[in-house]
Parts: structure tokens; C-alpha cells; sequence
């Protein structure tokens, strides 16, 4: 194996995670909600999943359980958030310090319990090509899925009725509401989404990433992809873009280290967020004033008010 | 933000210990932890510590600890346990420092044991452990185990203890092996398991065949274990995240010392002192030597019996610097304790430049 095809493996690892977290906030943005949660909910599928997996001795449904954690969890977001009218900024950030709180409440009996590597595709022939073999034909369950997520998402948003309807109830609520749609519904599904989203994606961590559970192992990667969604314009494809950028930052910046190439290792550190940044700034130099915002992003709505 | 949370978690968990103030006959013995008591490593091994305590003095103590405390607000939580009536104080990671001696100042009749810390008070003892000791041992595993020639290691930061770990590591590797090579990798964080693994991927894609960490989780163990090939655990033995990787472990054993400073306060015999033990006090303990050939295990046994006897000193002199120059030998046939812990520079033979 190639140093070259060693890297893009481990920048496939490291992005994937950020993906699906990050497809799932920008959903429920696009719904006009902003669940500051992540952080939390995929704390909750990390330890859940973790969980599930040693109960059952199952990956399978390690990852169910994790992707039921994260969806549960946002449904007590979106109590407070659809259900009360509560403050989505203050709601959201709760729900990160509680996820985080309650993971390790579960996790606890399972710390120092291990899971086997899980099995990567293999198809005889494609799978030894050199270089691009592993690469595109070797990887794992998890990542072939979230590369399918971003194409559905993208589809289900721009290609279909029901994603219009998602995304005219995040651009101006008070239309939607007039016209009939049932925006605390779809909000609620869109929140849902992306709780199960931000759950696959902390089972990931805890069952691929590392084979083993331990607290506050998210380490601020829900705030990522968060980020992230602002960076992407809230729009899939750029999400995409995004995530392998910073899992490629953050990568590559560690090889440059093993290489020792002589920058010092706290300016390679900061490199993934600085290459966020530029990315940011030249992206938004292109797009002028529009950022791309769902109009009712972030404001609480009361049907009758 | 992300500090906010944690802060805002320890305030929480503060009020949890606080609620639980009972039964004034007893001693109470009060434990701050950086990081989570999970977190297999640092903290764990601090709270296998406490464990020990309750374990060895029963009904004459009572324990309680805070764990996931920033260190740059740590003193709400250190002036708490005071105030809830601790009168044994254990502040466990080297940035507790001031808040440490703060309030201890405000605090005269608690006595306070701050680990790795070099500033100490009428009240406040410091106790380290001499950590390069283990690592001079597993260096030269690592040289017998690795066939590229090539070991790698994950750093936390660049501070003195961690540096003066990369080179007894490395100057235990050249011991047996005067061409070996040695990578290092920062991670800039003492515990984030997926971005361990990600350094040590990075090394192993660059030929390393041999990991060895200084951070708190065993990612960088399972990374190597991934690819078929060795590494060693940190902190505490991590055998059952790899069984057939780990060669051995430096496991940090604070029992002995928590016991006897605790049966100290209990015989009014306390006083403030600095401890700094090795292998030979029992305070840096190896793990099982495992999956390696048996003159190799042979070889680091008799390493560290002569560490442990003094007979051997990972630092003796003459000590090279990258440039070749010798460094002042200022402890007589070795390094002296203040040079090994202000260690600030990377022994001949290392390729790479360390961050300053």
C-alpha cells in the first residue's frame, strides 16, 4: 500500500463522522431549527451504540441503538423547541451538556469493553486495483452510507415536493403556515432526522473510528459539523466538500508532523481550521451578500401567534 | 465553547459532592481529576488510587472526587472540596498548580498533595513519578520488536514531561539498536481518542512498526493493532484493548503513596515534601511483558532490575544534545532531577526538530 493510498484512507475515516453528522444538522436547519445539540446527540449514539453492540454482540444493531439514542434525544429538543416555544439557542446548548452528562451515565459499565475491527467491503478483483482499489471499493458499511445520505438528502431537498415543502417552512414559516403547511410536523421530523444522523455518526466513532468507549470521546466534532453546515451554505454537496477538506486538514497536517518537515506542530495544528476559514471567506467572496440562511432560522414558532 | 460545557459539567458534579457532605468523625480525602475517570489512562489510574484508600483505611476515610476539571478554573473546585470540610486534598494534573496553592493559602488546616507540580507550601506537598524511567525499558522493546527500524510516538504536548519521556525512549532504543529511528507526532491534546488514532495511522503509513504514546487513551495501541503490529499502553496496563499488541505497559501506581499520606493525616504525622518515585518505589510499575520473544523479555527485565537498583540511569552522562553537544552533567554521573524535569531539548539522534 501507497503512503498516497494510506492517507486518503485515513482522510476518509476522519470525514466521514463530520459528514453525517453535519447532513443531518443542515436538514433541520433547512426546516429553520437550530439544534446546537449535536455534540451531544452524538455523544448519545457513541455510548449507546457502543452499548448496543456489546449487549447484542452486534454492530448491526450497535448502530441501530445509536441511531434510536441520537433520535431520542433530539425528540426532548424538539419537545422544548416545537412543543414550548423555547429559546432554540439555549435549548440546543443544553441539550449538548446533557447528552454529554448522560452519556457517561451509560457508558460508565461499559468503559475498558472493546469491539473487533468491522468488515470492510471486498470484491475480488476491484478491491486490489492499486491505489484507487481500497480507496473506492474496500471501505466500510458506514462510509458507502454516507456518501449515499448526501446524495438522498440532495435529492430529497431540491428534487422532490416534500423537500420544498421542508425547505419553504425554513424560509419564511409565517407563508408556510398561511398556505397550510404543517410546519411544527415537518420541523419535527427534520429534527428527528438529524438526531439519528448526529447518533449514526457518534456509533461510528465509538464502533469504527475507536473500538472502544470513552466520555467526552465526541471531542467537539458535533461543533464541526455544525460549523460545517454554515460552511456548506447549507446545501449537501458542499457539505461534502467540507468535511473531506477538514478531515484532509487534519490528516494530512499529522503526516506532515511524522514527515518532519520542520513547521511546528502547534501552527499544523491550527491548519484544518484555517483552511476552514480561507475556504469560508473565498466561498463567500463568490457568493456576495446571500449566505444561503434559511430565512426562519432560529425563530421560535407559534401557530396562533 | 467547549470549555464552557465542561466547566459547566464540573459545577454540576460539584454540587453532587457537595450534597453528599456527611459524617464529620471521618476523614474526608477529596480528589480532583483533569479528565474523566474512564478515560482508561491519567485519571483512572488517580482513581484506582482512591479506591486503594477507601480500600486499606475503611471507616476512617471517606472519599469523594470531581473529575473533568479545566485546569484554568479549577479553583472553584479545589476551594469546594475545602469548604465541604476535605481535609486531604489530592489535585492530580501539572496546571492545577496555582489555584492549587491559592487555596491552600485560604485553607491553612487542609492539607493539599498536587501531582507533577514543582511549587510547594506549608500545606502543600507535590509527588511525581519518574515515568522515563518505564520508558527507557520499552525503548529498547521497541528497537529489539521493530523490523523497519522505524518507532514512532504520539505525543500530548511538548512539555518537559513529555520530552524527557520521547528521549529515555530513545536513548533505550539506541542502547540495543545504535541506527534505530524514532517519529514523533503531536496530537496538541491530552485526550481525544479519535485524533490519537488518527496520529498514529499517520505514523504507521510512514513506516512506523513499533507505537509507543504519551497521551490518555489507548487509540494509538488499537491503531498499531489494526495493522498487525506492537505498541505499548500508557498509564495503566491496556492489555485487554489489544491482547496480542500491547508488549507491555508503564502503569502510574499511586496506591502505596495515597495510602501512606492519608494514614499521615490520620497520625497527625503529615508534613510538606516532594516525592518524586521511580521503579524503585514501586509508583512506576511494568505490566506484563507479553508477546515478544523471550530473550527480549529477558533483556527488559534485567533493564529494569538495574533501573530499580540504581544501577542503571536512563540519563547518565554523557548526554548528548541534536547538535552534539554535551549537556552539564549537573547530578554528579547522571542528569540531576531538576534537568530530567526542565527538559527542553531532544537527545543526538532524534531527527525531528521539537517545538518550541
Amino acid at each position: 500500500m501507497s503512503i498516497v493510498e494510506a492517507i486518503l484512507l485515513t482522510i476518509v475515516t476522519a470525514s466521514t463522522p463530520l459528514l453525517i453528522a453535519a447532513l443531518g444538522e443542515l436538514v433541520t436547519e433547512r426546516s429553520g431549527v437550530l439544534n446546537l445539540g449535536v455534540e451531544g446527540m452524538m455523544a448519545m449514539g457513541a455510548a449507546c451504540g457502543f452499548a448496543g453492540a456489546i449487549l447484542f454482540d452486534s454492530t448491526l444493531l450497535g448502530v441501530l441503538c445509536g441511531i434510536l439514542a441520537g433520535g431520542l434525544t433530539a425528540a426532548l429538543f424538539a419537545f422544548a423547541v416545537l412543543g414550548l416555544a423555547a429559546n432554540q439557542v439555549a435549548s440546543g446548548l443544553a441539550l449538548t451538556i446533557f447528552g454529554l452528562g448522560l452519556s457517561g451515565l451509560i457508558g460508565a459499565p461499559f468503559i475498558g469493553a472493546r469491539r473487533d475491527p468491522i468488515t470492510h467491503l471486498h470484491i475480488p478483483g476491484l478491491t486490489d486495483l492499486p491505489l484507487v482499489g481500497r480507496l473506492f471499493f474496500g471501505q466500510d458499511a458506514f462510509v458507502y452510507a454516507s456518501l449515499l445520505l448526501c446524495l438522498g438528502v440532495g435529492w430529497f431537498l431540491f428534487r422532490t415536493r416534500k423537500g420544498l415543502l421542508l425547505r419553504a417552512v425554513g424560509e419564511n414559516q409565517t407563508s408556510a403556515h398561511s398556505l397550510g403547511l404543517p410546519v411544527l410536523r415537518v420541523r419535527l421530523l427534520a429534527i428527528l432526522f438529524g438526531g439519528a444522523c448526529a447518533g449514526l455518526a457518534g456509533a461510528y466513532l465509538s464502533l469504527v473510528y475507536t473500538r472502544f468507549w470513552s466520555p467526552g470521546m465526541t471531542s467537539g466534532r458535533g461543533w464541526i459539523a455544525v460549523a460545517l453546515v454554515v460552511f456548506a451554505a447549507w446545501r449537501p454537496d458542499w457539505a461534502l466538500f467540507g468535511a473531506y477538506l477538514f478531515g484532509a486538514a487534519t490528516v494530512l497536517q499529522l503526516h506532515a508532523q511524522a514527515a518532519a518537515i520542520g513547521i511546528p506542530s502547534q501552527a499544523l495544528s491550527a491548519l484544518p481550521y484555517l483552511a476552514t476559514i480561507v475556504a469560508l471567506v473565498v466561498l463567500s467572496l463568490g457568493r456576495r451578500r446571500d449566505t444561503g440562511a434559511p430565512g426562519s432560522l432560529g425563530a421560535p414558532f407559534v401557530p396562533d401567534r | 465553547m467547549k470549555r464552557l460545557f465542561t466547566h459547566l459539567l464540573a459545577t454540576a458534579a460539584l454540587a453532587l459532592v457537595a450534597g453528599s457532605a456527611s459524617a464529620q468523625d471521618k476523614l474526608k480525602v477529596g480528589f480532583i481529576y483533569v479528565g474523566p475517570v474512564g478515560d482508561h489512562g491519567w485519571s483512572y489510574q488517580h482513581d484506582v488510587g482512591r479506591k486503594a484508600i477507601e480500600e486499606a483505611l475503611g471507616d476512617k476515610v471517606e472519599t469523594s472526587y470531581v473529575e473533568s476539571v479545566p485546569e484554568a478554573d479549577s479553583e472553584r473546585a479545589i476551594e469546594q472540596l475545602a469548604r465541604t470540610g476535605h481535609k486531604l486534598i489530592f489535585t492530580t494534573s501539572f496546571g492545577f498548580m496555582e489555584p492549587t496553592l491559592k487555596v491552600a493559602r485560604k485553607y491553612p488546616d487542609v492539607k493539599f498533595e498536587h501531582a507533577t507540580g514543582i511549587k510547594r507550601a506549608d500545606n502543600v506537598s507535590t509527588y511525581a513519578a519518574k515515568f522515563h524511567e518505564g520508558r527507557y525499558v520499552i525503548g529498547q522493546i521497541a528497537a529489539k520488536m521493530s523490523k523497519t527500524g522505524v518507532i514512532g510516538y504520539v505525543g500530548a504536548y511538548p512539555i518537559p514531561e513529555v520530552v524527557s519521556g520521547i528521549n529515555a525512549y530513545f536513548l533505550g532504543a539506541q542502547s540495543v539498536r545504535p541506527d534505530i529511528k524514532i517519529k514523533v507526532v503531536w496530537a496538541n491534546s491530552w485526550y481525544d481518542p479519535g485524533k490519537e488514532a488518527d496520529a498514529a495511522k499517520a505514523l504507521l503509513d510512514q513506516g512506523v512498526d513499533v507505537m509507543a504514546q504519551h497521551t490518555d487513551s489507548p487509540a494509538p495501541l488499537q491503531a498499531a493493532e489494526a495493522r498487525g503490529l506492537f505498541g505499548f499502553g500508557q498509564a495503566s496496563d491496556m492489555i485487554r484493548f489489544a491482547p496480542k499488541t500491547q508488549l507491555t505497559a508503564i502503569v502510574d501506581n499511586w496506591n502505596d503513596y495515597y495510602v501512606a499520606r492519608t494514614k499521615a493525616v490520620l497520625d497527625g504525622t503529615w508534613k510538606s515534601e516532594d516525592t518524586w518515585g521511580g521503579l524503585d518505589s514501586g509508583m512506576v510499575k511494568m505490566a506484563p511483558y507479553t508477546n515478544m520473544p523471550d530473550d527480549v523479555k529477558k533483556m527488559a527485565e534485567e533493564t529494569e532490575e538495574a533501573i530499580r537498583t540504581g544501577k542503571l540511569n536512563p540519563f547518565k552522562c554523557p548526554v548528548l544534545k541534536q547538535d552534539g553537544s554535551e549537556v552539564e552533567c549537573q547530578g554528579g554521573t547522571a542528569l540531576s532531577d531538576e534537568q530530567v524535569l526542565g527538559m527542553n531539548f531532544y537527545v543526538k539522534g532524534i531527527e525531528d526538530k521539537l517545538p518550541q
